[in-house]
């Protein structure tokens, strides 16, 4: 029997190695979601204190080459804290296949945070909902159709721990990458007066935007006055300024 | 790090007029936003089965960190494990004050009997073991008290609702909401609390965090507090409510901690470290029922024997370097005495006098030795060999001129002085800034200076006039 001849090899496909984030609250199972999918034992606590070392680890599954990254565990995006911004940058900048986001089930309002603003980043998302063995055993059921509905990414409920759910999450990684899933992902509605800023903002910087980058989500960043976003925007020919010169040149636009 | 390049000015020139003033209240809208969402699909995805233990742990977290309900029950826990720990270490700290001078007796009779030479017997016994005995009678009991009430609280998981509680009062006053936490921290040790600082990543709030957590009374400080507290303010009433007063003065120099702690972060990131607080999500980790086995052996062994162990090892040298000073004489006058008779002017105006600011700089390099130096200052100073009791503490006191006053300017100074040299050399360490290291030492201690001139002048006025009326 020929192994090969039974699966499906586009090419390229065969020898692409997909990124796959894999982001999440802390102590949500995250590291062990990653060690159930790599098979490797990292230990917990990939992020301790101010050392930003990232976790890497791949799998093969249905003849595909995976790399997992495994991000800090945070509450948020908002680039307040190191481990916030490497996350968000990862997620947005380094543009990876996919970003897996894994849940607590005993505490999802928390953790949905998280995810929706992963969702204004980014609709290639997979979201795992993990310990629903505690939940249970604490009186939450948790609607996966439902947040699947709600959401409209695909949702895994997982018991990382007993391993329960994994082989379904990586099927749906690989119907994910292989563009068999699309995605409608939930954006957040503010309020109306905040909606009409965003809006204008978000038209006047599409022009500018690589179109990998939702302007809906690059409009809110600007609104906070993060500028951080605007640095990823490359302008290959005037990549030498000083950062003195710049400072300058922004204290003259602010005037 | 930025490098805005040219497309992003030209991008920051054609936005920026479009962008509502007030940056904090926008942040505010965009998370309340998000949370609503969060909110409205977890009500739909998430079924809670009948009145389980979350539920209960939901009402139980909507009281305790209620607007109207949180500070009251912040107050009464606090007070609580105060007022066990004063009520509760009375006894045992007289037993072991008779015990372990009852072992003195027997010593200096041994070492009389053998013949040592006198200056020997003076640096061993009435040097080291006295100070000793003191440091384990006075701080022991408390300690074994209240650490395992304090360990109880933290692993029912309390303290992030303190610091939920208080997270609006940080970011007033331009600190950062963890902030809290680490003040909490610095209760058990400030040189613990300064590296737990290190959770928060703002470099400017790290620092206001680290500068400020001295105000937190520390371990070292807090059986200083409760011994003056009970001898002085709890004798002023009726016997049966003298632990209650004498924890409730204990309550009030942690408050006035806290609100110095807030006051001088206000002003620090008014004027040295200006900046706006960067804003972070604080997780409530479930209630866990706590394990009292544990607890116990963690807060009595990690804690308390930890504690004890530092102050037994600067004790002995300093109780040493404390008797060999009372004990030199130069032209009929001890070295103590003549220091202490330098300070003594400053001491005055402070409501206090030269010896407890010796006691206080020796104290230096730990907060837990200074009851005991300040006893030997006094009995170097003569009025009474044998001391055994804390009833035969509070004659020595009253001997020496003390009154309620001295012991509030007292406690006082403690809260507001120098942080101990273990705080300040890690200070240093996380700061890496002599400069901000010595701002660590100024500030408390100019505001102590400050606070007990006030205090001392204050109270004398009022004797006056309550005299001139009652004269």
């Amino acid at each position: 029997m020929i192994k090969t001849a039974s699966l499906p090899v586009h090419g390229q496909e065969a020898t692409k190695n997909f990124v796959i984030a894999l982001a999440g609250n802390p102590n949500v199972g995250k590291s062990t979601v990653f060690n159930r999918l790599t098979g490797l034992k990292q230990h917990t606590g990939n992020w301790p204190g101010k050392t930003v070392t990232r976790a890497e680890g791949t799998f093969f599954h249905r003849n595909r080459h995976y790399t997992l990254v495994d991000l800090p565990g945070t509450y948020s995006l908002h680039a307040s804290s190191t481990d916030e911004q490497v996350a968000r940058d990862f997620i947005c900048f380094a543009r990876p296949d996919l970003t897996l986001v894994v849940c607590d089930a005993t505490c999802l309002e928390r953790n949905l945070n998280l995810v929706l603003q992963i969702l204004e980043i980014t609709d290639r998302v997979v979201l795992c909902v993990n310990l629903m063995d505690e939940a249970k055993r604490k009186g939450f059921r948790v609607d996966i159709d439902m947040l699947t509905h709600k959401l409209g990414i695909p949702v895994v409920g997982t018991a990382a721990r007993s391993g329960r759910g994994l082989s379904r999450l990586k099927n749906v990684l690989d119907d994910m990458v292989a563009g068999k899933i699309v995605t409608t992902p939930q954006q957040v509605v503010y309020d109306p007066e905040l909606e009409t800023s965003i809006n204008e903002i978000a038209k006047r910087l599409t022009p500018y935007l690589p179109d990998w980058i939702n302007s809906r989500w690059a409009a809110l960043r600007l609104l906070e006055r993060d500028y951080s976003v605007l640095d990823h925007i490359t302008d290959n020919k005037n990549k030498n300024y000083s950062p003195r010169i710049l400072k300058k040149e922004v204290a003259l636009c602010l005037q | 790090m930025s490098t805005i390049n040219k497309h992003g000015l030209l991008i920051i020139r054609e936005i920026e007029p479009l962008l509502p003033g007030n940056v904090s209240n926008i942040k505010d809208r965009i998370v309340s936003g998000i949370y609503r969402q969060a909110e409205d699909i977890s009500a739909q995805a998430v079924r809670t089965e009948s009145s389980y233990q979350a539920s209960l742990e939901t009402k139980l977290d909507g009281i305790l960190t209620s607007r109207w309900l949180g500070f009251p029950i912040m107050l009464f826990l606090l007070t609580l494990v105060l007022w066990i720990t004063i009520t509760g270490a009375n006894y045992p700290s007289q037993l072991l004050a008779s015990g372990l001078f009852w072992i003195e007796k027997q010593l200096l009779n041994l070492f009389v009997t053998s013949g040592a030479p006198s200056w020997l017997t003076g640096v061993l016994i009435l040097g080291m073991y006295r100070s000793l005995a003191w440091v384990v009678s006075v701080m022991l009991p408390p300690m074994a008290i209240f650490f395992p009430l304090f360990t109880l609280l933290e692993d029912l998981g309390y303290l992030p609702r303190v610091a939920f509680n208080m997270d609006n009062l940080f970011r007033r006053a331009g600190a950062h909401g963890k902030q809290c936490l680490t003040m909490c921290m610095g209760f058990g040790c400030n040189a613990a609390g300064v590296t737990s600082c290190r959770i928060i990543d703002s470099p400017r709030e790290r620092l206001i965090a680290i500068l400020t957590n001295t105000f937190s009374i520390c371990n070292g400080r807090f059986p200083t507090l409760i011994s003056l507290a009970t001898i002085f303010m709890g004798t002023l009433v009726a016997r049966a409510f003298s632990s209650t007063l004498a924890t409730l003065a204990v309550v009030a120099i942690i408050m006035m901690g806290i609100l110095t702690t807030l006051l001088v972060s206000y002003l620090l990131s008014r004027t040295l470290l200006q900046g706006v607080p960067s804003f972070f999500v604080l997780e409530l980790p479930p209630f866990r029922k706590p394990q009292l086995g544990q607890i116990l052996i963690r807060s009595l062994l990690d804690r308390t024997l930890f504690v004890l162990w530092r102050a037994v090892v600067i004790a002995a040298p300093a109780g040493a370097l404390t008797w060999i000073l009372a004990n030199s004489f130069v032209a009929d006058t001890s070295i103590f005495a003549l220091i202490a008779g330098w300070l003594d002017p400053l001491g005055q105006l402070m409501g206090m006098d030269g010896i407890i600011l010796i006691a206080f700089l020796l104290g230096l390099p730990a907060n837990e030795i200074f009851l005991p130096i300040l006893i030997m200052g006094y009995l170097s100073a003569g009025s009474m060999l044998e001391l055994d009791s804390l009833n035969a503490l509070r004659t020595l006191l009253l001997d020496h001129g003390w009154t309620w006053i001295t012991a509030l300017c007292v406690m006082l100074f403690s809260l507001l002085h120098f942080p101990c040299g273990t705080t300040l050399y890690t200070i240093f360490k996380e700061t890496r800034s002599a400069r901000w290291t010595i701002m660590a030492a100024l500030i408390p201690l100019a505001l102590g200076i400050l606070v007990t001139l006030i205090v001392n002048q204050g109270a004398r006025i009022i004797n006056c006039f309550s005299a001139g009326f009652s004269g």
